[in-house]
């Protein structure tokens, strides 16, 4: 047994090992190209900026940089973007964890999910960003009406995801665990949950952006601080290059979630090849 | 034990009818191995699942130990001929799964599982995952978690249908004495008639679908029986050419 596996184990290597070294040079080009093509983008809006078109609406580089440094001396930018990252996971969690207990409540139950399929068609269907106003009036200008937003966002897909697993379940496995004594509730925490994981962790991954623009919405809608706000304010002052100062760090910090997403799929890749 | 009164399913297929079984009537008694044999297709499994309280019958009745079996029979082990193995799950969390289920304590479940592990020689497998298995590995490790589970009444559908000849012998070996040891009721659907000869006290022929019951016949070969001498013998060749110009019949009909 442990040949043919020690045998895959060193092919892999070296099938690695050589697509590294082949990529190796590749890589290294195109990442040569594409800061060549990035400083040449930013080369291209310094000069275009006050010569083509006016400073005032495209800004420039210089600027959006002098702001993003003067930002990052008072600290104020951390403020918004811990402001920002806080309400994003807050409403990930929270709305994951709601959008699972109905998933998995829903998908259990035949007659209350066909008796409230109409509503939550409806609800899923309303553009949940017009919940904000709603959000603001329960849970005020604070951090609360953000995290709300986000959540709302993030529930529905993991609880659409949790339901469609949790329906496919194999019938045949509820079976046998039922013939072997199972109770119901045994059924659910030992075969319905771990076989619909796989589901779970794809509606889990998609909803991951929804929380940062559900975050960030909120924030442009009615706030005191975080990077919606932050663009939102810069905007009504006329402030181009503290516009564009902030969208750089919203692209960067949704560029970071991604990456922990691929961080955290990857660990849980075993839960994919089990969860088949 | 297990008492069907002129048991009949229909099932519905897209606004047309199909007779699985027609009209059965069955006694098993308590510590009987009645083996069940028929052309593939011909509705032996809905007699399973019938027995095992998934499906209820269309028309008559299912008494376990005299009482209706209208919910799912728990006193019943069950080996489908699909293996239900639980696929994130190793292969020892999955025998052991009816010990769990029971509560019984985590280092208990693992002893009494590593033992049935053993018994149907997947020693060394306990911590792969199904997918991991061949077919015929995938079934011993179903059959191990039934035994694991000691019910009364063991239902068994075409269990051995994936194994080579050496190792259909020697779980029919261990099969005949487990169920000698621990006096388990046996129901076990084959198309294989040696098999069925080999193991059972009672063959029972159906038609082909819709299922009925062409023949039964008592097979008199005395216990403990040595399964891979017991074809030799004389009495054996009687009652397996006996049962074979019944089957034949509902091959070549089917074929017609």
């Amino acid at each position: 047994m442990t040949s043919p596996d020690a045998d895959a184990v060193s092919t892999g290597l070296r099938d690695d090992a050589a697509n590294a070294a082949a990529r190796g040079l590749g890589s290294g080009f195109m990442v040569i190209c594409q800061v060549a093509l990035g400083i040449t983008l930013l080369l291209l809006w310094q000069g275009a900026s006050g010569r083509l078109v006016d400073n005032f609406f495209i800004s420039n580089p210089l600027d959006v940089g002098t702001r993003l440094i003067g930002w990052i001396a008072d600290g104020s930018l951390f403020l918004h973007m811990w402001a920002t990252i806080y309400a994003t996971l807050m409403g990930f969690m929270v709305g994951s964890i709601g959008g699972l207990i109905l998933g998995i409540w829903l998908g259990v139950s035949p007659f209350t999910s066909r008796l409230l399929n109409p509503y939550l068609n409806a609800l899923n269907a309303l553009p949940k960003v017009a919940l904000a106003p709603l959000f603001v009036l329960w849970f005020g200008l604070g951090i609360e009406s953000k995290i709300a937003l986000a959540a709302v966002l993030v529930l529905f897909l993991v609880f659409l995801n949790t339901y469609a697993g949790v329906r496919e379940v194999d019938q045949d496995l509820i079976d046998s665990a039922r013939l072997m004594k199972a109770t119901r509730a045994q059924v659910i925490a030992k075969v319905i949950v771990p076989s619909a994981m796989s589901w779970v962790f794809a509606g889990l991954k998609i909803s991951v952006p929804y929380a940062l623009i559900g975050a960030v919405l909120g924030e442009m809608i009615a706030a005191n601080r975080g990077l919606g706000y932050l663009v939102q304010f810069s905007g009504s002052q006329f402030d181009s290059a503290g516009v564009f100062a902030v969208l750089i760090v919203i692209a960067l910090l949704a560029v970071a979630l991604n990456f922990l997403v691929e961080i955290v799929q990857h660990r849980m890749e075993r839960w994919r090849i089990v969860g088949r | 034990m297990i008492d069907l009164r002129h048991v009949s399913k229909t099932f519905r297929k897209k606004d047309e009818l199909v007779d699985a079984v027609r009209d059965i009537s069955l006694t098993i008694a308590q510590k009987e191995i009645v083996a069940v044999i028929g052309p593939s297709g011909c509705g032996k499994s809905t007699l399973l699942n019938m027995i095992a309280g998934l499906y209820t019958p269309s028309s008559g009745s299912i008494a376990y130990k005299g009482a209706q079996v209208s919910d799912v029979n728990t006193d019943v082990g069950y080996m489908t001929q699909k293996d239900n193995l639980l696929p994130w799950r190793t292969v020892r969390d999955n025998i052991a799964f009816p010990l769990e289920l029971a509560g019984v304590a985590k280092s208990e479940r693992a002893d009494r599982a590593d033992q049935v592990i053993k018994h149907v020689g997947l020693d060394g497998f306990a911590h792969r995952y199904p997918h991991e298995l061949s077919g015929g590995m995938r079934k011993r490790a179903c059959l191990a978690r039934m035994l694991l589970y000691g019910a009364e009444t063991a239902l068994l559908d075409e269990p051995f249908a994936a194994l080579d000849a050496q190792l259909k012998l020697a779980m029919h070996d261990l099969l005949l004495k487990l169920a000698a040891e621990t006096g388990q009721t046996v129901v076990l659907v084959t198309h294989d008639l040696m098999e069925a000869v080999t193991l059972a006290d009672r063959v029972v022929v159906c038609t082909r679908r819709p299922a009925m019951v062409a023949l039964e016949q008592r097979i008199a070969l005395k216990r403990p029986r040595d399964v891979l001498n017991v074809r030799f013998t004389n009495a054996f060749k009687e009652l397996y050419d006996t049962l074979w110009e019944r089957l034949r019949v509902e091959y070549h009909e089917e074929r017609v």
